[in-house]
């Protein structure tokens, strides 16, 4: 039965309320204007015959006077073979001018969460020809990453190539408040790749409707389920989860909830986490991985959104003038593959260059203020400078076994085998000579 | 599934997971449950708050679908656990779904609405009973017991029973499901009571079935060497860790929950990623626990509640589990709970409050917070039951402070109740220092308050050396910071040589490699020797011509400490380290 109403008797930010009956929470519906124009909208909140909608496209220029038409099922997405190679809106239209999908099965987007012990310990290295990635936090098959980054940085350039060496079976895009060239750059790059034919894409410009941004997580990874489902693995790159934080905290704020902390909602953390665990590797089916940029206003790692996620996922790449920092960057799933699947020097290597490095750090730092260079210091520096040309520069594009073999040249360039506070049997076999 | 009460009421408004039921017949309880009737499927919730007729209930499961008008069933009983033999090895949700069961019936996904026995009520267990007829028995008392893995599973006198009752009939030894009646107990009014192996106690409520709390008089030992040598926690002790994101509080909790030398491992997964979950549930029943033999899985129990998971549950999830390890304390057993973690199920307090639109108090954080985490830490503790006999709760939580910045609520509460504090930073961690316990900020009170205790269980000096080495690395800490102001050449040879001396100690002693068989975990006697090695190389006075002959000689001595830590106790290579560091020590020595 399909329930029609018209007559909206409040407006507030991006929500509207109306009186109906018989509605059920998480309901879809269209609101129709009288000149025509429509949209599609959710339930939010019921308050006995009150129903509250978040209205997708926004409430500008919505009329009380709207005709708003329950549908009787939540917020759902086509799913068939056919999304490869489409881009699709916030809202699910398609945005390429081919026609939209018919005849496809309805799938409910934000559907339960996995049962854990269906999932299985990821085991797969995903190689990405970047050292500061490869040797220092590898990817792993199922990961859930995001690169924490500035503004004017090139995060999304990272991302891209990421997508496109990472050899998935499927990519999904989520485009969430992008510019009108990024989303160019993304369609652009893609195609050069040649990968536009394994990929989908959901993208919400910054011109589109702010509650629209709310959705494209949701469809992005309600369709890599499915495919990860038929034992696809599948990538989801998402960018930028930042822009969906706010939305929610603008739809919240609408909805006069208390909120925690620099007005985000109390309930950030669940609604980040809740997109983010849809990462997996499926007992006996494919798997998802997740990258998503999230961008840090003011470069503040601490500010609620990329915080909350810090907590969330597993472990972030932190782009920072250009290169990917060894300091903030982890990767919680490394050890699943270091020395399992790549090299058995890869731990000893990864380590103890880090170690060295931040010790550089240290000896910059002091001679910055004018301390005396003792030859130790000399050491670390010449490391310190070889260790960013080598490794962290994004140009630089080598295998992993590569990438290891100049580390332990660069260790040896600088350093007595003793200093560098490696196992001894390891030392033995790989200390170059 | 729970019988009805007879009370009734209808849905009349849906927020988030929040949903308003106005009562058509019968009383309501503050906290029990009910279930909302969508279509086929049966939602639990509890009710949180009663005005009149209007009762606010949280769901436990995804809300989409409900209606205005929907039927409630309310069932008079509050959530409770179910305790009974078979706990052990189980992977439960925040409910004590068994989530191994649920896999049977649904297919990747956890659907709502399904609810599963928590104990399988057909498998039989080997009864032995310790009362006969006519002996007299409180609550908690010893009935009888059955083998469950590799310990004395005893059937307790029901727990919330008041006063003394008799014992009117006990059935023989041999093999009873879990509902079998066991042992027919009479009160001093003449009521009897039929007890099984199976009973169910209330989650939010402690068990109390016990003579006295104890104060903590020996040490829970983890095998990690910071904390134990550092900043113990004693056995039936409370510790928290709090950290920023990435600096690895959950390496930390999984060996934690592999090492520590407890009878029980009850991990709650509060909140968090489902992938670490996963790690422990495929790796635990491969790996052998030293103690009994079996398998780590065995002693333990895993509360599931992952961050995606349904925010009402994850606040049942934490007293579910801590319900269970004062259930075995009752036995006389060595439970330690690592709660993983506390701020999750404080953000989720914080969402119901917010939707119930109470009056916030810091960060929006329900002004009850506090003391909500001072009655969770309160039910750990060392008891002497009535037998005469001990059992311990030990409970260490960790907690995920906003920002890093241990000075938000969560972290202050809990800092107010817990026994010691195993801070990590941020800085340690990008420096690979791992575990990053700030040795510094740390602190633990059972030190002090179990000082007879420690001296004469492991070392007469044990507390006296450590006061020395705490003072040491303060001592080494303060020349670092002065050496980033004057550097090197403004501190004198000596203090280099102590700060030199504090580095040492961090890298070989504090740090640990969790990714290497034998540094992973450091029992106790080992840490003792170690640590005696240690001392006497940071007391010794060497003397140094220049500068940088001090940091080769130190750079020799500290790797010749952090190759040992690769090498088993006892083994030719670690003896050889240990003479190598004797040698240098005499060399250096002047005084």
């Amino acid at each position: 039965m399909i329930k029609t109403y018209t007559g909206i008797t409040n407006i507030i930010g991006d929500i509207a309320e109306v009186y109906a009956k018989g509605i059920s929470f998480g309901e879809l519906a269209i609101i129709t204007n009288p000149n025509g124009e429509s949209t599609l909208a959710q339930v939010i909140r019921i308050d006995r015959d009150k129903v509250s909608l978040q209205v997708f496209a926004g409430t500008k220029g919505l009329s009380t006077r709207a005709t708003v038409r329950f549908l009787n099922h939540p917020m759902q997405v086509k799913f068939t073979e056919q999304l490869l190679g489409r881009i699709f809106t916030g809202s699910g239209e398609p945005m390429d001018g081919k026609p939209p999908i018919e005849n496809a099965q309805a799938i409910d987007i934000a559907g339960p969460s996995v049962n854990p012990v269906r999932r299985i310990i990821p085991r797969n290295f995903i190689e990405t020809r970047i050292p500061m990635i490869d040797i220092f936090n590898p990817l792993v098959e199922s990961q859930k990453l995001p690169i924490f980054s500035e503004a004017g940085e090139p995060f999304n350039e990272l991302l891209a190539r990421i997508g496109l060496q990472a050899k998935a079976d499927i990519i999904i895009l989520g485009g969430i408040g992008l510019k009108f060239d990024e989303y160019i750059f993304f369609r652009e790059t893609f195609e050069q790749g040649g990968v536009m034919d394994r990929t989908v894409m959901f993208v919400h410009t910054a011109a589109d409707p702010v509650v629209e941004r709310l959705l494209v997580p949701d469809l992005a990874l309600a369709v890599a389920e499915q495919f990860g489902i038929q034992g696809k693995r599948v990538l989801v790159l998402l960018t930028d989860m930042t822009a969906f934080a706010d939305a929610l905290k603008e739809i919240s704020v609408a909805m006069e909830q208390v909120p925690s902390n620099l007005g985000f909602p109390g309930s950030l953390y669940s609604d980040l986490a809740s997109r983010y665990e849809k990462a997996v590797d499926f007992q006996g089916a494919g798997s998802i991985t997740t990258l998503a940029v999230t961008t840090m206003p003011g470069g503040d790692v601490t500010h609620p959104v990329p915080d909350n996620t810090g907590y969330i996922t597993e472990g972030q790449y932190y782009l920072k003038n250009s290169m990917i920092n060894p300091f903030g960057s982890l990767s919680r799933l490394k050890q699943l593959v270091i020395g399992k699947v790549t090299r058995k020097d890869h731990n000893a290597v990864m380590n103890a260059m880090i170690r060295l490095y931040a010790r550089a750090i240290e000896s910059q730092k002091k001679i910055s203020m004018g301390f005396e260079k003792t030859p130790t210091d000399e050491r670390y520096l010449r490391y310190g400078e070889l260790f960013e040309k080598r490794f962290m520069d994004l140009r630089v594009d080598v295998p992993l076994n590569e990438a290891l073999d100049n580390g332990w040249k660069t260790m040896a360039e600088c350093f007595e085998p003793q200093e560098v506070g490696i196992q001894k049997n390891i030392l033995d076999e790989f200390w170059p000579a | 599934m729970s019988d009805v009460s007879g009370t009734h009421g209808v849905v009349v408004g849906i927020n988030g997971n929040m949903v308003t039921v106005e009562i058509t017949a019968g009383k309501t309880v503050q906290n029990e449950v009910a279930f909302v009737q969508v279509g086929q499927e049966r939602l639990k919730a509890e009710v949180i708050r009663i005005q009149g007729d209007i009762a606010n209930m949280q769901v436990f499961e995804d809300t989409k679908g409900i209606m205005v008008g929907m039927n409630v069933d309310f069932t008079g009983e509050l959530l409770s656990a179910t305790l009974a033999p078979g706990l052990l090895g189980m992977i439960y949700d925040g409910l004590q779904n068994p989530l191994r069961l649920l896999e049977n019936r649904q297919d990747f996904f956890l659907m709502r609405g399904q609810y599963v026995p928590s104990i399988d009520p057909e498998k039989k267990w080997e009864f032995h009973p310790e009362v006969s007829v006519g002996d007299t028995v409180k609550a908690g008392a010893w009935l009888g017991w059955v083998p469950e893995m590799h310990i004395k599973h005893r059937i307790l006198a029901p727990l919330g029973i008041l006063g003394s009752t008799t014992v009117e009939s006990v059935v023989p030894g041999g093999a009873y499901s879990v509902h079998d009646t066991l042992v027919v107990l009479k009160n001093k009014r003449g009521d009897t009571v039929k007890v099984s192996m199976l009973q169910t106690w209330p989650v939010k409520k402690a068990i109390k079935a016990y003579r006295e709390r104890l104060y903590p008089n020996e040490l829970m030992i983890t095998g990690c060497r910071i904390i134990d040598s550092m900043f113990p926690v004693g056995r039936g002790g409370t510790a928290c860790i709090p950290g920023p994101f990435g600096a690895g509080k959950t390496v930390l909790q999984q060996l934690l929950s592999r090492y520590a030398a407890a009878d029980i491992i009850i991990v709650v997964a509060c909140g968090e990623r489902a992938g670490e979950v996963v790690e422990t549930i495929y790796e635990f029943p491969e790996l052998k626990d030293p103690r009994t033999g079996g398998s780590l899985m065995d002693r333990t129990i895993i509360i599931c509640n992952t961050s995606s998971m349904p925010v009402a549950a994850r606040e049942a999830s934490i007293y579910t589990g801590i319900t269970i390890a004062e259930y075995y304390r009752e036995m006389g057993l060595d439970v330690l709970v690592l709660a993983d973690s506390t701020s999750r199920w404080a953000q989720a307090l914080r969402e119901m409050s917010g939707r119930l639109e109470e009056i916030p108090g810091e960060e929006a954080f329900p002004a009850y917070l506090e003391s909500r985490v001072a009655n969770l830490y309160e039910r750990a503790g060392l008891v002497r039951l009535h037998s005469g006999k001990t059992g311990a709760v030990t409970m260490i939580g960790t907690v995920s402070p906003a920002g890093g910045n241990f000075e938000e609520p969560v972290t202050q509460a809990t800092l107010k109740v817990v026994g010691a504090f195993h801070g990590l930073s941020r800085k340690r961690s990008d420096e690979r220092k791992y575990p990053a316990i700030d040795p510094l900020d740390s602190w633990s009170l059972y030190t002090e308050h179990l000082k007879d205790d420690l001296n004469a269980q492991l070392d007469p000096h044990w507390v006296e050396m450590l006061q020395y080495i705490a003072s040491a690395l303060r001592r080494s800490a303060e020349i670092g910071r002065m050496m980033t102001v004057v550097g090197e050449e403004g501190i004198s040879i000596d203090d280099l040589s102590l700060y030199l001396k504090g580095d040492m100690f961090d890298a070989a002693y504090l740090q640990q490699n969790a990714f290497n068989d034998v540094d992973a975990s450091t029992p106790i006697e080992r840490q003792v020797r170690d640590l005696k090695l240690m001392h006497k190389a940071l007391t010794t006075a060497f003397h140094f011509d220049d500068k940088p002959g001090a940091r080769k000689f130190f750079a020799s001595l500290q790797d010749a400490f952090y190759q040992k830590n690769y090498c088993p106790m006892g083994s030719s290579e670690y003896l050889d380290y240990e003479r190598k560091i004797e040698e240098m020590i005499a060399s250096g020595d002047q005084s």
